[in-house]
């Protein structure tokens, strides 16, 4: 806690000295996202990754908070208020910042894991009624249009993304995750969410 | 143009005597499917071929389904697992379901009608429809709607293109010969394309594309 402190308070002191952003994205707003995202948007703590993610992804994403049909309880105690006042021309702003950063990868699953992880992307497990991931994410984890990047986002996010939409959340958002998501089980997930951790 | 659609409908009458479906038996007896697995089956379809199987656009396009020659979707699962079409996703899907249950699944989609996704570039429609309806009589290619039937809708082993997703339809016509009839072994109905697809520019492939994208 301590830690996190220190590191908050120092995040705050680097991003405060960054001078205005080209791309007519505002340091203010920009600042209020990297407070939590980290600096770059390279994610931090329970905020996931920003850099390098599809911008009609994080638009939508803003959307959905300020709807509230995004509804875990990060982003009730989170992302519900921070959304509330960003205006569309913001978060087009925001989103198309955010998507030119170039992403690191978390590197923080199973290693152990990963090949498990990477067959079901790659292949899916058809006799279990699982797609392949790959469908619609890409070969490189690397997303499309408003398919969201999952490359090197990190273990705990996407575990826990994938572990909510099982348990009901954000089941109005993102069709046709919520329904694949319950039918992973929880070493599934742990392969999968190990697998995406790791790549670039 | 009429001694076009003759050569063709010769050609067909040829082909389906030659190829009479690879000794894949159409129409399999789907009573051993029960209603518990069909179902779960139709939503692992629906989640990448969209709800009701409009299609979608993944990082792929995923074709529609609904509305579907049965026959047609039969012969193309079959060619999966075959190789006569390559497509590694599909062939994983493909490999594990029963006679049975193709049937079944085939069959389902037919009675599905879904408003088409939509997005193909409006300006292409009527280029789109000249070709669909006339051909291109210079470059030797049959009208589409002397095979593929005035509304699109397709018959027997001869797919529906109506509402078919624009994206999908480019890709399949620009990699007809890459992508199907790839198991020398198993000569398959999709020759019967084979020139067509290689004869049609990229603009005029885009253009019939998007027409059909649109029909309902």
């Amino acid at each position: 806690m301590k830690l996190v402190r220190l590191k908050l308070a120092i995040l705050a002191i680097v991003c405060s000295a960054v001078p205005a952003l080209a791309g007519g994205v505002e340091t203010d707003h920009v600042r209020n996202c990297t407070w939590c995202h980290g600096e770059s948007g390279q994610g931090f703590a329970t905020a996931p990754r920003l850099a390098g993610q599809r911008h009609q992804y994080i638009q939508n994403q803003l959307s959905d908070f300020s709807e509230h049909t995004r509804d875990n309880p990060f982003s009730q105690q989170y992302m519900w208020g921070a959304a509330a006042n960003v205006g569309p021309q913001t978060a087009r702003d925001l989103a198309m910042y955010f998507s030119t950063l170039s992403p690191k990868a978390a590197n923080d699953g199973d290693r152990e894991l990963a090949a498990t992880g990477r067959a079901i992307y790659q292949e899916g497990m058809p006799d279990s009624n699982i797609v392949a991931c790959v469908a619609c994410h890409g070969p490189n984890a690397e997303g499309i249009r408003e398919i969201p990047r999952l490359a090197g986002l990190s273990y705990t996010y996407l575990k826990r993304r994938l572990d909510q939409w099982g348990e009901g959340y954000s089941a109005a958002e993102a069709l046709p995750m919520p329904g694949i998501a319950s039918k992973l089980s929880s070493s599934d997930i742990e392969a999968l969410a190990s697998y995406l951790s790791f790549i670039k | 143009m009429k001694l076009v659609s003759l050569q063709v409908a010769l050609q067909l009458a040829v082909l389906t005597v030659v190829f009479p479906a690879t000794g894949w038996a159409a129409g399999a007896d789907t009573s051993a499917v029960s209603k518990r697995d069909l179902e779960a089956k139709i939503g692992y379809c629906q989640d990448c071929h969209g709800p009701s199987g409009r299609g979608y656009r993944g990082f792929y396009p995923m074709p529609r389904l609904a509305g579907q020659q049965p026959e047609y979707l039969e012969n193309q699962l079959r060619a999966f697992v075959e190789r006569r079409r390559t497509n590694n996703i599909m062939a994983n899907v493909a490999h594990v379901l029963s006679p049975a249950m193709i049937t079944a699944l085939a069959t389902n989609f037919r009675d599905l009608n879904p408003q088409p996704l939509g997005g193909a570039p409006k300006g292409l429609v009527a280029t789109g429809e000249k070709i669909f309806e006339a051909g291109v009589p210079d470059a030797n290619v049959a009208a589409c709607a002397a095979c593929h039937g005035p509304d699109a809708t397709g018959s027997n082993q001869i797919p529906r293109l109506a509402g078919q997703l624009y994206p999908y339809l480019v890709t399949e016509l620009a990699n007809w010969g890459k992508e199907r009839g790839q198991n020398s072994a198993k000569p398959d109905t999709s020759a019967i394309m084979s020139p067509v697809a290689h004869s049609l520019t990229k603009p005029q492939i885009e253009a019939v594309a998007a027409y059909v994208s649109y029909l309902k």
